[in-house]
């Protein structure tokens, strides 16, 4: 039987009242003050709930209103969180970096009335906002630091005073809380995710408590999860995957969400606590992967031998693994010596050293670095799932792990594919509706109510779901061989050099690159090469620079089918951001959005020019724009002239 | 901000530090001449005016690290004219330095309980030993410290070395450093020179929360006049080692000497 089937369980806010009921000491949440570790147990963090709950209720907050928290992962707005579920009320979590026009947008179409935000910082945003958002009430802020100057006004009140009316509140109104959680039910919306989108204005996905319930019980269930695992709940709480892990299956299963210290901290957080399991975004895999590559390259020489001799041992054991195959005595003689002297330490400086599961998922993984850190005895698996279907479809199970698939459907979940090769989904994680879209809800869902996910896949003969890339993307090169831009970038960006790389080929004679190099690894490779620079820009228009590249193409080539070669790129002359709208802020390339920015760019990699000049618009953090204008040269691959003349 | 508001009782409120007719000369030439001050108890007083004018001078008087000639310093009604700056240290008065004076190769959090270093009162034994009063004041000094690492946001620094920093980021150090002393009144000599514009943001909303927040008087120089008309409540003009101007940034800004000392005396114009 379900959670979601019995009352006294059936919304989240119902499940935190049960853990604070069995497990009252056991720990909830974490965070670090001070750089020490505080930690709050069920009843504890059951009693927050309760007290902001009133509190808000004090403030005249009522059901069906909405809440946004602002800011990094801390205990106090996953309380807010909870505490407008528990009132009947919906959660709108907003980015914390998004840019005023994005925040008001979201604010004003989800009309939201409270903002909790975490610090001075994001309270101005707000205030400087104040004149566009006809519906914000209140704005509360938890960290006390630099809000002195703002006690004199009527909207801003801080958390503890929030709690304090709270219990105040209680001592009138008797038993109000309980009725409160009492009329929640399962299908009631807890929250309204805006996903970032790939494509135009970000639409607001509603999930329900049944969406969220259900699907934890599903992870839990099949991947093993206990009571008393510790988790980061460090991913951004606007994205909808952190409610599920660090609310969801937090509650479900009873696990203990710690929050790091400040988002520069999380690495070594991370190490401090050896968490259970981790969920992270390829992005920062790669960046991982990136650290222990440049710390290889700084080593002494022996050590450098040692780390590259037993990589290239694990990676053998590794593809024998995968391959189901015996693995020699004397490899395995190699891997446990490795153990001791390599992968070990290096799962340890990487705080994974007591993970059970790790998950990669939001975009895909390259194939090298998903068995880089498989051959490291890290047991990284493949999860896939969308905003619209709470954040999970399938994982695949332990033993099971391959680069190529996303995995077998969760319990509880189906999945088909439709004739034109779109993934479909079908189950109670499956959300509710876009809130006052309903012509696209309509759109989204088939005829039949499953949900269409818009990436193009197959289900293999093994049962595991393959994605090959979003369904809009995958294209043609000429000639007619299929082309799917991601595949050729992920094996760019496993180069430690290049952060981001956009692929284009869609109905042109072959495959060119727009490549943004990491500014970290470059400026190291260097200053170890006594190359002297100023700026990303300046790195980005040396010769040496563009060589470097050029060799880590040739590398990718290789391993490229002869059409999907790469055979033009060019060095971008600034990151690609979100800020920009280059990027989402869950930081997947926007295709469409790019190609059409960089539209000279692309047609210069398909003419004769030799260099490219780009004005583009650069917009600062607090929403200001520039524009800079350069020009951009276009390298070619060694070889590839033949083929271009060709074509 | 409450700053602008607040302005009139705080530039009332009694002097903390009063520096009367001080004079420094070195060899034949005279660096500060009679020069007086009263910076009020809470209040942020920038000491502002062209290169050699005297700032610095001022500054290494009042924290004892040069003598005057003549003239008194008090604080707080007590005169602390011929103190040494351990001494002057001890009663409350902190700085921070125009060319950043930490160790470099020590972390921040050593820098942040070095600058702790006057409240210690554990002997060299007890220390070394660790045990007893000993630990139970180096815990009380680290949760200090921790205090002010969180209130600069230097928490992913802690452990790091303060001479691999950026320079924006060891001026925030040093800042630290200052006040882990737990000052009353607390010297910034340039703490934005050489800073980008964002670090200099950062940097006057600290000097700001700093003064709010922990209730520090605040004596700055700086060269940036944005910031000092911004933040200041009292600004104080120096020009060769004589005080040209003083009273509120709009005030100062206002007094024709102070613009003829920055920007020269317009042509035909007589000499003030």
């Amino acid at each position: 039987m379900s959670l979601v089937d019995s009352s006294d369980t059936c919304t989240l806010p119902k499940l935190l009242a049960r853990n604070a009921r069995q497990w009252p000491a056991e720990p909830a949440i974490r965070e670090k003050n001070r750089g020490i570790w505080q930690t709050y147990g069920w009843a504890d963090y059951h009693a927050q709930v309760r007290d902001f709950a009133l509190g808000l209720a004090a403030l005249g907050f009522k059901r069906g209103e909405k809440l946004t928290v602002v800011g990094d992962n801390r205990p106090r707005l996953y309380v807010a969180q909870l505490a407008a579920a528990a009132l009947g009320g919906y959660s709108v979590p907003v980015y914390q970096d998004s840019i005023a026009t994005e925040l008001v947008y979201v604010l004003n179409h989800a009309e939201v009335s409270v903002v909790v935000a975490e610090d001075q910082e994001q309270v101005d945003k707000i205030l400087s906002l104040r004149d566009q958002l006809p519906n914000l009430r209140w704005i509360i802020y938890d960290d006390q630091r630099g809000m002195l100057g703002y006690a004199g006004m009527a909207i801003v009140k801080s958390f503890p005073d929030v709690e304090e009316a709270g219990r105040a509140f209680a001592r009138q109104n008797a038993g109000y809380f309980e009725a409160a959680l009492v009329q929640g039910q399962p299908d009631d919306v807890a929250m309204i995710a805006y996903t970032s989108g790939t494509t135009g204005t970000p639409k607001g996905v509603m999930l329900s408590h049944r969406n969220m319930i259900s699907i934890s019980e599903s992870f839990v269930a099949a991947e093993g999860i206990t009571r008393g695992d510790n988790w980061l709940a460090y991913l951004p709480m606007a994205w909808v995957g952190d409610t599920t892990f660090s609310v969801g299956v937090g509650l479900v299963a009873g696990i203990t969400a710690n929050c790091p210290e400040s988002p520069e901290t999380v690495q070594r957080d991370l190490r401090e606590l050896g968490p259970s399991g981790l969920v992270a975004p390829p992005r920062i895999w790669e960046n991982m992967l990136t650290s222990i590559q440049v710390r290889a390259a700084d080593a002494s020489p022996m050590k450098r031998w040692v780390y590259e001799t037993f990589r290239a041992v694990a990676e053998q054991v590794e593809l024998l693994r995968s391959e189901g195959r015996e693995v020699p005595f004397g490899r395995r003689l190699a891997y446990a010596l490795g153990e001791v002297l390599v992968y070990g330490p290096v799962r340890d400086q990487l705080g994974l050293r007591n993970t059970r599961t790790c998950y990669t998922g939001g975009a895909p993984l390259g194939p090298d670095n998903f068995r880089f850190f498989r051959s490291l005895g890290i047991n990284l698996k493949q999860v896939y799932g969308a905003t619209e279907a709470s954040a999970l479809i399938a994982v695949q199970p332990d033993g099971e792990a391959n680069p190529d698939t996303v995995g077998r459907t969760l319990p509880g979940v189906q999945v088909r594919v439709d004739a034109r090769g779109e993934v479909q989904v079908c189950g109670d994680n499956v959300f509710k509706g876009y809130y006052k879209q309903d012509d696209v809800t309509r759109d989204t869902l088939t005829a039949d109510g499953w949900l269409k996910t818009g990436d193009a896949g197959f289900v293999d003969p093994q049962g595991h779901v393959a994605i090959i890339d979003r369904a809009k993307d995958v294209g043609k090169l000429a000639d007619g061989t299929p082309f799917a831009p991601q595949f050729v970038e992920n094996k760019l960006k496993f180069s430690p050099y290049i952060r981001e790389a956009v692929a284009f080929g869609d109905q042109r004679p072959f495959v060119a690159a727009m490549v943004s190099i990491d500014i970290n690894t470059v400026g190291n490779w260097a200053e170890r090469n006594d190359l002297a620079y100023t700026s990303y820009l300046d790195l980005t228009r040396k010769a040496e620079v563009a060589r470097l590249v050029l060799g880590e193409i040739d590398k990718c080539n290789a391993g490229l089918p002869e059409a999907a070669r790469v055979r033009r790129f060019l060095l971008l002359n600034k990151e690609l951001d979100a800020d920009d709208a280059e990027m989402t802020r869950t930081r997947k390339v926007r295709r469409r959005f790019v190609a059409e920015k960089y539209a000279a760019v692309v047609e210069a990699f398909y003419g004769a020019a030799k260099a490219v000049e780009v004005t583009m618009e650069i917009t600062f953090e607090d929403g200001r724009k520039s524009t800079l204008t350069s020009t951009i040269d276009i390298h070619d691959i060694p070889g590839a002239d033949a083929l271009r003349a060709a074509a | 901000m409450s700053a602008a508001e607040s302005l009139a009782d705080r530039g009332a409120a009694a002097p903390i530090l009063t520096v009367q007719g001080v004079s420094k000369k070195f060899g034949g030439v005279t660096a500060v001449q009679d020069v007086s001050l009263e910076v009020p108890d809470g209040a942020i007083v920038s000491v502002i005016g062209p290169n050699g004018a005297g700032k610095t001078s001022l500054l290494n008087m009042v924290s004892g690290f040069y003598r005057p000639d003549s003239g008194a310093i008090a604080l707080d009604g007590n005169d602390i004219t011929s103190l040494r700056p351990s001494q002057i240290a001890a009663r409350g008065v902190a700085r921070t330095f125009q060319n950043i004076a930490l160790f470099s190769g020590l972390t921040v959090l050593d820098n942040l309980m070095l600058g702790r270093h006057v409240h210690m009162r554990s002997g060299v034994l007890a220390s070394a030993l660790y045990w007893g009063p000993a630990r139970k004041e180096e815990i009380a000094h680290r949760a200090r410290c921790e205090e002010i690492i969180e209130f600069l946001k230097l928490q992913d620094l802690r452990k790091q070395q303060t001479g691999a920093l950026s320079y924006g980021l060891r001026k925030r150090v040093e800042l630290g450093r200052a006040l882990a002393l737990e000052p009353k009144v607390l010297l910034l000599d340039e703490p934005m020179g050489g800073m980008n514009q964002d670090e200099k943001e950062d940097m006057a909303r600290y000097v700001l929360d700093v003064n709010i927040e922990r209730n520090v008087t605040v004596v700055l120089i700086e060269h940036d006049m944005g910031v000092v008309m911004d933040i200041s409540d009292r600004v104080v003009v120096l020009d060769r080692g004589r005080r040209i101007g003083t009273g509120t940034p709009d005030e100062v800004q206002r007094n024709p000497d102070v613009i003829q000392a920055y920007l020269g005396t317009a042509k035909g114009g007589g000499q003030a």
